[in-house]
């Protein structure tokens, strides 16, 4: 049997797992579930198709692409304006919603307040892009042969990469940056985190910006190697929040591991009991996790 | 004369659904307004109302599950049996953990259930639905007055059931237990009530109403299909709640009609306003701006127009997820 199914898990996982990193992040800073995240992750896509539509209209030579990946050099310039971006919208969201609720105490509320947010978002997406599916490139891609009969795409070697530096890097900024010690400080206590003098306000602005960097980033490579569509990142809800689930709420390596399993769990799925039931699986593992370890693997936030 | 009765019968057929939706929404508010628990997952237990009503009622089809061909109030309890019998799991699995969990575990139910509608043809037809079901004034389809006026009678009555039943329920020392869980969990607790219990069948009985909505629904339409099920549903039916006030069945179903008729009103306009080929765009925007106006009812009216004066955007359970307060203003 080949293991072509487990490597299109592995990059399935990724995707997942970058977007569970930006949940996980903003799950323990914040303190709510927001089902805007996946909003995030569709909305970063698409700014980063219109400004590399943008940039290819001023640079001919932007779009040709950048061999051996599929795209040129204007999705990779608009990739890193669009993360700003959306991190900018998930701070703006949260100064016209969730920072009014948060001072009034009503932590539930919050959760609904950001389900509203999220219909409203994709239905937004839906009337300036329609549902029809966009793509960053027309470009065919050859899918080289890695061993072991596995091969894929440059692009999908790109997606592992990109995910691997992005996790990494918000793992050593959490683990030995300054910021990062705040950030942890303000997910064990924000009281405590202000009484020792940290900005709570600006860690929450910084936490946004972060997260929904996290979500576009997802969102870009989701359109590389799929497709882009407005529901893309509603679809990707479930299985960031059981890869965060899984991996414990405010880990960053839990999510990762998190969002691999749940990837290759899919994938294990469309090969042994049928490709439409994969969107189920995230849900089985959810389950399965709040029924025997509600803390998740690293289990150090939650609780 | 027929212009008279072309109006009646819009006004009742609009009154229909509107309390149909009502329904779900006082199921909804013993979850959300009367307890604080959050149902992400309302289409999916309005959906398994539907078709297990569907099932029990229908005449049998060859390669296909159910068929039963019982009589529709037989239908109607089994969908209530059966939604609240998936929501009590659902609130076993999750309600004794914080209370964000159980959002995201009805939102895993609705995408899940949204697959089993799809996708197992056997059992709920896939994205053909199931026809046939059975209409309860099927003999009056000639004349459409007489039977748009018999549905709204028949749909009033169910509501009004269902509103003197929650009403008692809330005013019984049960109601009243739920009520001190909510406003004080401990303090419940040491008078030795069991507030995982009590959550538990809340929440139960609470879908269990969801799954008569749909049951209903899928009797008044005598056709149900997937996308009747979709997370604008739940949207909806949120929206309802808080713009006519959580806590309050009446509220519930004052915010009900009102929504209904803002949806109904919009999607003329719309039809109005937009060419054919942009109608889904049109839709979408709808959509946005019962959006915009949830987002503002919470933040500006939390109460809605008749929520009670401790409703749940005052209380939230606040043992479980400590909010991040230490955050200074600016």
């Amino acid at each position: 049997m080949s293991l072509q199914f487990f490597a299109d898990g592995v990059i399935a996982g990724a995707m997942i797992a970058l977007g569970a990193s930006g949940v996980t992040l903003t799950y323990s800073i914040l303190r709510f579930a927001n089902f805007a995240q996946g909003e995030f992750v569709s909305w970063g896509g698409y700014f980063a198709l219109s400004l590399a539509g943008w940039i290819g209209s001023l640079a001919a030579s932007a779009i040709e692409p950048l061999e051996p990946l599929s795209v040129g050099w204007s999705v990779l310039l608009a990739l890193l304006v669009a993360m700003p971006l959306t991190g900018l919208l998930a701070w703006l969201l949260d100064v016209a919603l969730f920072a009014r609720l948060r001072r009034r105490g009503a932590a539930i509320a919050l959760v609904m307040a950001s389900f509203g947010a999220s219909m409203a978002l994709r239905a937004l997406l839906e009337v300036v892009y329609s549902t029809r599916p966009a793509y960053f490139s027309r470009e065919l891609q050859i899918a080289v042969p890695v061993g072991h009969g596995i091969r894929v795409t440059p692009d999908q070697i790109a997606l592992l990469v990109t995910t691997a530096v992005l996790v990494a890097g918000l793992h050593l900024m959490l683990a030995y940056t300054r910021t990062g010690r705040s950030m942890r400080a303000v997910s064990e206590s924000p009281e405590l985190a202000r009484v020792i003098g940290i900005d709570v306000a600006r860690i929450i602005r910084i936490t946004w910006f972060v997260g929904g960097g996290l979500a576009c980033a997802a969102g870009v490579l989701l359109g590389l190697v799929v497709q882009l569509r407005p529901a893309m990142g509603f679809d990707l809800l479930l299985p960031m929040f059981a890869a965060a689930i899984l991996g414990g709420i405010g880990s960053v390596p839990g999510a990762l591991a998190g969002g691999l399993i749940i990837g290759i769990a899919e994938a294990l799925a469309v090969q042994f009991v049928g490709a439409e039931w994969r969107a189920g699986v995230a849900f089985a593992v959810l389950v399965l996790v709040l029924l025997i370890r509600p803390t998740g693997l690293a289990g150090r936030m939650a609780g | 004369m027929t212009d008279f009765a072309g109006v009646l019968s819009y006004v009742s057929f609009f009154m229909v659904f509107a309390l149909i939706n009502g329904i779900a929404v006082l199921g909804l508010n013993l979850q959300w307004g009367q307890t604080g628990l959050f149902n992400v997952g309302v289409a999916a237990f309005v959906a398994i109302g539907a078709y297990t009503s569907a099932l029990l009622t229908t005449p049998a089809v060859a390669g296909h599950f159910g068929g039963y061909e019982l009589p529709i109030v037989a239908g109607w309890a089994g969908a209530m049996l059966v939604a609240g019998g998936v929501s009590a799991l659902v609130g076993f699995a999750t309600l004794r953990l914080r209370s964000d969990y159980l959002a995201i575990t009805t939102f895993g139910v609705a995408v899940t259930v949204g697959l089993i509608t799809q996708n197992a043809e056997r059992l709920t037809g896939g994205s053909f639905g199931m026809s046939f079901i059975p209409r309860p004034f099927a003999d009056l389809a000639q004349r459409p007055l007489a039977f748009a006026l018999a549905s709204v009678a028949l749909v009033g009555i169910v509501v009004a059931l269902v509103y003197l039943a929650l009403e008692r329920l809330v005013q019984s020392p049960w109601g009243r237990v739920l009520r001190a869980i909510r406003e004080d969990e401990r303090a419940a607790a040491s008078l030795g009530k069991n507030p995982a219990r009590y959550r538990l069948q809340a929440f139960a009985i609470g879908g269990a109403v969801m799954g008569l909505s749909g049951a209903v629904h899928a009797h008044v339409i005598g056709f149900i299909a997937p996308e009747n099920y979709q997370s604008s549903l739940t949207f909806q039916v949120w929206t309802m709640l808080i713009v006519g006030g959580a806590g309050s069945n009446r509220g519930a179903l004052a915010g009900a009609v009102l929504v209904w008729a803002l949806w109904s009103m919009t999607g003329f306009a719309t039809g109005v306003a937009f060419p054919a080929d942009e109608q889904a765009r049109a839709a979408a925007l709808r959509i946005v701006a019962i959006g915009v106006l949830l987002a503002a009812v919470i933040v500006l009216r939390p109460r809605g127009l008749f929520g009670a004066a401790s409703g749940p955007a005052a209380h939230a359970p606040k043992a479980a997820v400590p909010t991040v307060s230490g955050e200074t203003e600016g």
